[in-house]
């Protein structure tokens, strides 16, 4: 049954672009940084020291609390630990590691015990020694969602939807290596003991569509259900409402609707991790956007910078004007192409300059098309002009904080309002008041 | 090379201002062209000078307070436009031109500009010139220049108008420029909703109420064909998909704009049962408009998350 979610665009979509090139082609990068904080919580202590020598796959950062370890993802020689560029704006303590060419990695042995017989908490604790977060961009730590969901939930899910345009990260793992994605279902459907797992994909992606019919009936108990195209579907709170028709109470997280949601990518990673022992070092980027020579999708080595992915795609066009990590709805625009891929980062997007770009003196009609897309069934109007008022009373009367920030608003408004960066303020004016 | 760091989301749908601005232009030209074929060449002298009046006074005023040139954004066009809808063909020129600038300076600019504005400024400035020059406005001339009454005028009495409900619905009929045509305004309203640059919220309710009002409180022994004159003529369709949908001056939540268009409705057949002048609606429009701010406030969607029966726990 599908019960779909309110509002939502449908922007161009793009996903051609990066899917021609079939082989995806593995970057292992002269030097690789590796930040200490690649997920949401206590950044991570250094485990190791500057000459010391690393192998692939090596636990170099590891903290308490919420907190996830980092590992090598090569094998070679710590150069430095030291401040350095991050995705999101400002630098991070970070590994800086040489890498010897040699892939040296730790000694791990395959698990192969049965399923049914795997102890609850080893594997939680192989999830959190792999350093596993959600793959699909917000890096929560795997293994407390994981916890936190153990006995609460009825309906486990995984997110395949890659609702952003450009973006065929999950898609191409779907098309090359959807039995890892299943697996690491059916591990997590041990821990979770759900009534019903489900992989969710919006019906863009024909060729994995095709090819999990082929192989899901061997694997007895996992639905597909195939969601119509639509920005934001595979933003959780949505995903959740159109599989099970529940909505997540205000500030809360899926469990409180007795749902877990997490990205396929995360799931391969589980069972990378369960299965074989190996933490995660690796993931599928996509490099793309009409900015690039050759768009195409990447096997990269966390901690490669930016700049080796650009030109392993061919360069960048002379008038580029962005150069974004994530999608062109959500991502974060970077300055410095130095910054390295983490575990989150699914896409490299390049653009030129937007033709339907913000305007220099952005004027509100009050129209109300914002009213007609947001997913969260906000106002968006009048969050803007109350924000612009520094009201945090009526910002919480119009419930600023459920706002996820898809953008679906600011891309459809006619006078080109900048309404996501306000919200942030509005959210933050509101905190502010809050804390008083 | 120097990369532009700048918040998401970082491309955008191609909706623009003066394109939805343009859209509207183009969906009151078959309205239009039926005035200016049944009443002559006079209403797109008028038309035109409603439409210069109005650009000249934005850009006069955005001048003298050293603001941002608006024009580009044609909306004084539309608000020109509009205001020579609703005119007859046979008003003093200079009277036309006062209207306009009215529009533009007191009832748009004066209020905030693009967006701030309470009241719709071509019906407001209606409004302004039946107060003050009552004899240039209410004399419409039918298509031989003799001057006539209108088939509202007939309803008052009541009674059923001498025109056909077909000619009152392809335009057969004198009234001012912009409302005689039925099929005309129809049509923009169709583009408009298929550009999506309208709702059909707002123009179904008002219409609806309206029908449904005149359907049961019948003046004549023939509702359904008194329902038929109540909707084609006057200013009903015209108010209904052109004024009534205006974006400054309506809702922007979806069962806000249904009780506006319905509020519309209802204010509208209250007015032409028992106001003193044939028409009513400008005022209800009017009115609805001062009530836009109580709408939006009370009617946002329920809040995500908080639907009876959806949370297990």
């Amino acid at each position: 049954m599908k019960h779909l979610f309110f509002g939502g665009i449908h922007p161009k979509y793009n996903k051609e672009m990066s899917t021609t090139v079939t082989q995806f082609r593995t970057i292992v990068p002269k030097q690789v940084v590796i930040p200490l904080v690649q997920h949401i919580g206590t950044p991570c202590e250094p485990l190791v020291a500057v000459g010391d020598k690393v192998l692939r796959g090596q636990k170099i950062g590891d903290g308490e609390g919420l907190c996830v370890p980092v590992h090598a993802s090569v094998s070679g020689t710590v150069v430095a630990i030291e401040p350095r560029p991050h995705v999101k704006g400002t630098d991070v303590m970070s590994i800086v590691i040489e890498n010897d060419f040699q892939d040296t990695p730790i000694n791990v042995t395959p698990n192969t015990v049965p399923l049914e017989q795997m102890d609850k908490d080893s594997i939680l604790h192989a999830i959190r020694e792999s350093g596993i977060v959600g793959m699909g961009g917000a890096a929560f730590p795997g293994n407390i969602k994981a916890l936190t969901a153990m006995g609460n939930i009825d309906t486990l899910i995984a997110n395949a939807c890659e609702c952003e345009p450009y973006i065929t990260a999950d898609d191409s793992l779907l098309r090359t290596q959807p039995e890892k994605v299943l697996e690491g279902m059916l591990i997590l459907r041990q821990v979770l003991n759900p009534n019903r797992i489900v992989l969710a994909v919006e019906d863009n992606k024909r060729e994995a569509i095709e090819k999990l019919h082929g192989i899901l009936p061997q694997y007895p108990g996992i639905e597909l259900t195939v969601l119509p195209t639509r920005y934001p579907q595979g933003a959780e709170k949505q995903l959740v409402q159109a599989l099970t028709g529940r909505e997540v109470p205000p500030g809360q997280l899926p469990v409180a609707v007795n749902c877990a949601v997490f990205n396929v990518s995360t799931y391969a990673a589980i069972y990378r991790a369960v299965r074989l022992g190996m933490p995660i070092t690796q993931r599928i980027v996509t490099v793309s956007g009409e900015a690039i020579a050759q768009p195409q999708n990447f096997i990269v080595r966390i901690g490669t910078p930016f700049y080796d992915l650009i030109e392993a795609a061919g360069g960048l066009h002379d008038r580029t004007e962005r150069v974004i990590s994530g999608g062109p709805m959500m991502g974060i625009a970077q300055s410095d192409l130095q910054v390295p891929v983490v575990k989150a980062t699914n896409s490299i997007l390049c653009l030129l300059k937007d033709q339907n770009g913000a305007a220099e003196n952005p004027v509100c009609l009050r129209c109300g098309k914002c009213v007609n897309v947001c997913p969260m069934h906000l106002l968006p109007l009048y969050m803007y002009r109350f924000t612009n008022a520094g009201r945090a009373d009526e910002l919480d009367r119009l419930h600023v904080l459920d706002c996820i920030e898809c953008g679906s608003c600011a891309f459809t408004c006619p006078g080109k309002l900048p309404l996501v960066e306000t919200f942030r303020k509005g959210k933050k004016l509101l905190r502010e008041v809050n804390a008083k | 090379m120097k990369l532009t760091v700048a918040s998401s989301p970082h491309i955008r749908g191609n909706f623009r201002t003066n394109r939805i601005m343009l859209d509207v232009v183009l969906s009151l030209l078959p309205a239009l062209a039926v005035g200016i074929f049944m009443l002559g060449i006079r209403a797109l002298i008028v038309t035109l000078i409603c439409v210069a009046a109005a650009v000249a006074a934005e850009w006069f005023y955005s001048f003298i307070t050293k603001t941002r040139n608006t024009v580009v954004d044609c909306s004084a066009m539309v608000t020109g436009l509009l205001l020579a809808m609703t005119l007859p063909a046979t008003v003093p020129y200079w009277q036309a031109a006062i209207g306009s600038v009215f529009a533009i300076i007191v009832v748009k600019a004066l209020c905030g500009g693009l967006g701030q504005n309470i009241f719709n400024p071509a019906l407001a400035a209606r409004a302004f010139l039946l107060l003050i020059y009552p004899v240039g406005m209410t004399r419409y001339a039918s298509v031989d220049g003799v001057a006539s009454a209108t088939p509202l005028h007939h309803m008052v009495m009541p009674a059923l108008p001498e025109e056909s409900i077909l000619d009152m619905f392809l335009g057969n009929c004198p009234g001012s420029i912009g409302e005689i045509s039925a099929l005309a305004l129809l049509l923009g309203g169709a583009y408009l909703v298929w550009r999506k640059v309208i709702s059909i919220r707002i123009p179904a309710a008002y219409l609806g109420s309206v029908a449904l009002l005149t359907l049961i409180f019948s003046k004549t022994g023939a509702p359904l064909a008194w329902m038929l004159y109540s909707l084609f003529s006057g200013g009903v369709m015209l108010g209904a998909i052109f004024m009534a949908t205006d974006y400054a001056t309506s809702p922007a939540t979806a069962m806000g704009q249904i009780i506006y268009g319905i509020g519309c409705g209802v204010l509208t057949v209250v007015f032409r049962y028992f106001g003193l002048f044939p028409e009513g609606v400008t005022y209800a429009i009017l009115i609805m408009n001062a009530l836009v701010w109580i709408l939006d406030r009370y009617t946002a969607p329920r809040r995500f998350g908080t639907k009876k029966g959806g949370a297990a726990k």
